[in-house]
């Protein structure tokens, strides 16, 4: 499964493909986590539309006058989750953590340097040129920055109908989806003639929801689709993106740094630290039931919008360390307040400690202490200083 | 005063049973008369215009606000409303084609819009400091950080080099620098935007300022990082009584850190009030409105609701009120007629519905409704409204 990066290289020209070999690090290989925890293959009647296993991406760093590779970036280092069809699975961590880089592997706008991506069942990571055509029209990505990623010398209709052109459908066919698609989300079917610069920044980013859905998709990863509007504008694009979601019978792999966003829009949450997935839940139970201690420390670190509540903040030391050069063993362990030695010398495994509530989704953490960091949880915190349940 | 319509009035209850209310014209202020003393910080009625070559772009138009020593006020609003033009007004740092049209800055009985730029000098990070947005663009990065301490130290006090830079590396071992000595000698690209934007505060406080403005310190950070930089900024206020404009649109950030909130919009203040009251009941229907519109962690909502539409371009404004085009509240006065900023119950507020003389339905008369501020205005010796079209 090592070998997968050499493959196919029609997208991401930056690197050569045989730049890294993950064997080098023999660290980072310590569990196949093929069938993935908490839900092996046989017998699991679950419905997943996206499998990922042991995914590695490395970026080369090069330096000196010769421009060599010096060193490389494990912007993802081994992750494994599992996407559930129609579902939202929000991922959430700190700026570097390799959110984005995980969003563009999965749907291999670039390659992986490691590990296998199963697809309704095909292994994306093994398809030709041609198969991947083929399985893209499936998978869209919605940016982070809406005013970048239009293309400012087209009208917009233009690049929401981008994608028929493409697979070669017909002038009519275009026009009545871009139109269809433009209404559907909130946007005049005029529009289509005008560019970017007249419309808002929210306005521009329905276009890239609009953009994402022609070709009826049935897995689109959101990276970051609000951060960059306002609050008022933030709720206008998660509606519609919910009502979407109904509509088409949409699954998310939504990406957001703001852990409140997440909380709203995802049946499931996931937390990146440095490369690895640090726990992986249902919503309420990762909520209520935070585990991992730097999900502990991110979720206390919000501050609630609600001055009667006055949290006790779990105030993590020093900075997020480079990617370059990871911690060993548990790469939290620099900034854990729990940390023992064994967390320097071995890296947590991957596992599934059980839900809470018995009828959710496993819980899947990866710290050597996971079944000792029990906290009160949020909604018992907000109870506790308010006397009710919530606000609403 | 009190309303005789009874009906749709669900909005003011505090107006109907509150007979103070009746003091409605808000902003008493200009020339100081009746101003408390201990206000550090009192901006009257300021306006600053950009004249760019596509018209003028009202930035900050008419906005009033004070600050107490020691306090800490939040200002919060959507992006582009004038948030940091007002801090930059405010220390003076506003260039072509940038201009302070009107108003007042007090500054400790000092006005800082006619302040000279020697007199600024003197009072900017020494008085007043501020931290930017932007971390990384207000260091330079040809010098190590520690020496930009230094010399912020030494401009306005006469230190010894070695005196100094013993204060530069104690600042940064406060502001949470890990081993400070070592990082003295670092380039600001060296360090991450965390580890910068405490190097700002660091600056920022090298002079135990008395008015500290932060504008959007944190935005850039992750909520970790936020975390410290947050922690770090209440124990100035305790330890060094360092009054803080914070400038933010984290409606969560406001809540914990800030006593008394500015809601702006569209270069208009449009709620002031204490932050318990503000979270509590939002009187102006565009706080109302972001208060629904965003998800709160723990509290998990079906739908959010939305504010419809978007800000009004601000070289082209609405003769009425400026949100009117997307308040759910219109009446057929608010686009005619721009409301003053309304005290109510201790509050300000800038919109119709709190005004006793209107009637908060929205069928009702235009004519009729201008009559009857006319009357109530001349009752109240307030200038007439201007003849609605
Ligand atoms: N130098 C300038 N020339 C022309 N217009 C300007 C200039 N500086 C600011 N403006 C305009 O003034 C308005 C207010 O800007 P300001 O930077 O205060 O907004 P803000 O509320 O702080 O926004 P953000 O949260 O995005 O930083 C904006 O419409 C902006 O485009
Ligand atoms: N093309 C690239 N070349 C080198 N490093 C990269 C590249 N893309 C991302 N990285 C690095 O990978 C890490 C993860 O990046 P990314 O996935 O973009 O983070 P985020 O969680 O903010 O989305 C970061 O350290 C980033 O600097
Ligand atoms: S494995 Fe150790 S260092 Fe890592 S999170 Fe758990 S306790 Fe902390
Ligand atoms: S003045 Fe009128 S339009 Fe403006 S906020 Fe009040 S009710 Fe809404
Ligand atoms: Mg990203
Ligand atoms: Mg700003």
């Amino acid at each position: 499964m090592a070998t997968n990066a050499n493959n196919v290289n029609e997208l991401d020209n930056r690197e050569p493909a045989d730049a890294i070999k993950p064997s080098e690090n023999g660290a980072n290989t310590p569990v196949q986590h093929i069938t993935g925890v908490g839900g092996g293959v046989t017998g699991d009647s679950t419905d997943y539309i996206m499998r990922v296993q042991n995914l590695k991406k490395y970026f080369p760093v090069r330096g000196g006058v010769l421009q060599r590779v010096v060193g490389q970036v494990k912007a993802v280092d081994g992750v494994n989750f599992d996407v559930r069809r129609g579902e939202t699975l929000g991922l959430v961590g700190e700026s570097g953590c390799g959110k984005t880089t995980v969003g563009r592997t999965v749907l291999r706008l670039l390659n992986p340097t490691g590990g296998n991506v199963l697809f309704e069942g095909r292994d994306l990571t093994t398809l030709n040129a041609g198969e991947m055509k083929k399985t893209r029209r499936n998978m869209q990505i919605i940016f982070q920055d809406p005013y970048s990623s239009l293309d400012p010398r087209v009208p917009i209709g233009q690049s929401v109908g981008e994608g028929l052109l493409i697979h070669g459908f017909s002038r009519e066919e275009r026009e009545q989806t871009v139109r269809d698609m433009l209404k559907r989300v909130g946007l005049h079917p005029e529009h289509a003639r005008r560019y970017p610069h007249e419309f808002s920044g929210g306005q521009r980013q329905r276009i890239g929801i609009a953009r994402a859905l022609t070709m009826h998709p049935s897995f689109i990863v959101a990276d970051e689709p609000v951060s960059a509007l306002d609050v008022s504008i933030q709720s206008q694009v998660l509606n519609i993106l919910k009502d979407l979601q109904q509509e088409f019978k949409l699954t998310y792999l939504f990406i957001a740094h703001n852990l409140s966003v997440v909380e709203h829009i995802s049946d499931r949450v996931g937390v990146m630290y440095l490369g690895k997935m640090a726990e992986l839940a249902d919503r309420d139970e990762l909520f209520n039931n935070p585990r991992h201690p730097y999900t502990q420390a991110l979720l206390s670190a919000i501050p609630i919008p609600d001055p009667r509540i006055r949290r006790d903040r779990i105030i993590l030391k020093g900075d997020v360390p480079s990617p370059l050069n990871p911690p060993s063993g548990c790469r939290f362990h620099t900034r854990c307040w729990l940390a023992q030695q064994i967390c320097s010398d071995q890296e947590p495994e991957w596992r599934d400690i059980g839900s809470e509530n018995a009828t959710a989704h496993p819980h899947l953490v990866a710290c050597h202490f996971a079944e000792q960091t029990k906290v009160k949880g949020l909604a018992n915190e907000i109870k506790e200083q308010l006397g009710t349940d919530t606000k609403v | 005063m009190q309303n005789t319509n009874d009906s749709a009035t669900s909005m003011k209850p505090d107006l109907a049973n509150d007979g103070a209310a009746g003091s409605v014209k808000a902003d008493p202020t200009s020339g100081g008369a009746g101003a408390s003393n201990d206000d550090l910080l009192r901006v009257e009625g300021l306006k600053t215009y950009f004249y760019t070559e596509d018209g003028i772009v009202k930035a900050v138009d008419g906005i009033d606000f004070s600050l107490k020593r020691g306090e800490v006020l939040g200002i919060a609003g959507e992006s582009g409303c004038g948030k940091s033009v007002t801090s930059l007004t405010i220390m003076r740092l506003i260039s072509q084609p940038g201009k302070i049209v009107a108003g007042h800055i007090w500054f400790d009985g000092k006005d800082l819009a006619t302040a000279t730029e020697d007199e600024m000098t003197k009072i900017r990070g020494n008085r007043i400091s501020m931290i930017f947005q932007q971390p990384t663009s207000c260091l330079n990065p040809v010098f190590k950080v520690g020496d930009q301490i230094v010399e912020v130290l030494k401009v306005h006090k006469r230190m010894s080099d070695r005196a100094a830079k013993d204060r530069a590396v104690e600042l940064l071992t406060m502001v949470g620098i890990p081993s400070a000595k070592k990082r003295y000698d670092s380039y600001p690209h060296e360090m991450s935007g965390g580890m910068c934007q405490r190097v700002m505060i660091a600056m920022g406080l090298a002079n135990e300022p008395e008015l500290l403005i932060a504008d959007e310190p944190t935005t850039a950070l992750d909520v970790t990082i936020q975390a410290q930089i947050l922690e770090l900024m209440k124990a100035l206020k305790k330890d060094i009584n360092t009054a803080i404009i914070l400038i933010t649109h984290d409606l969560g950030v406001m809540a914990e850190m800030a006593e008394r909130m500015v809601i702006m919009y569209a270069g208009k203040v449009v709620e002031q009030t204490d932050t318990n009251s503000l979270f509590e009941s939002p009187k102006h229907p565009y706080t109302q409105g972001l208060l629904a519109s965003i998800p709160v962690l723990g509290q998990v909502r079906d739908r959010l609701e939305v504010i419809p539409g978007t800000v009004p371009s601000l070289r082209n404004l609405p003769p009425g009120c400026r949100f009117a085009a997307r308040c759910p509240r219109q009446m057929p006065i608010c686009v005619d007629e721009e409301p003053d900023l309304l005290k109510v119950h201790g509050r300000s507020v800038r919109c119709w519905l709190y005004h006793p003389a209107i009637d908060p339905d929205p069928t009702a008369c235009a004519d009729q409704t201008l009559d009857k501020l006319n009357t109530y205005r001349q009752t109240q010796q307030e200038p007439p409204a201007a003849a609605a079209k």
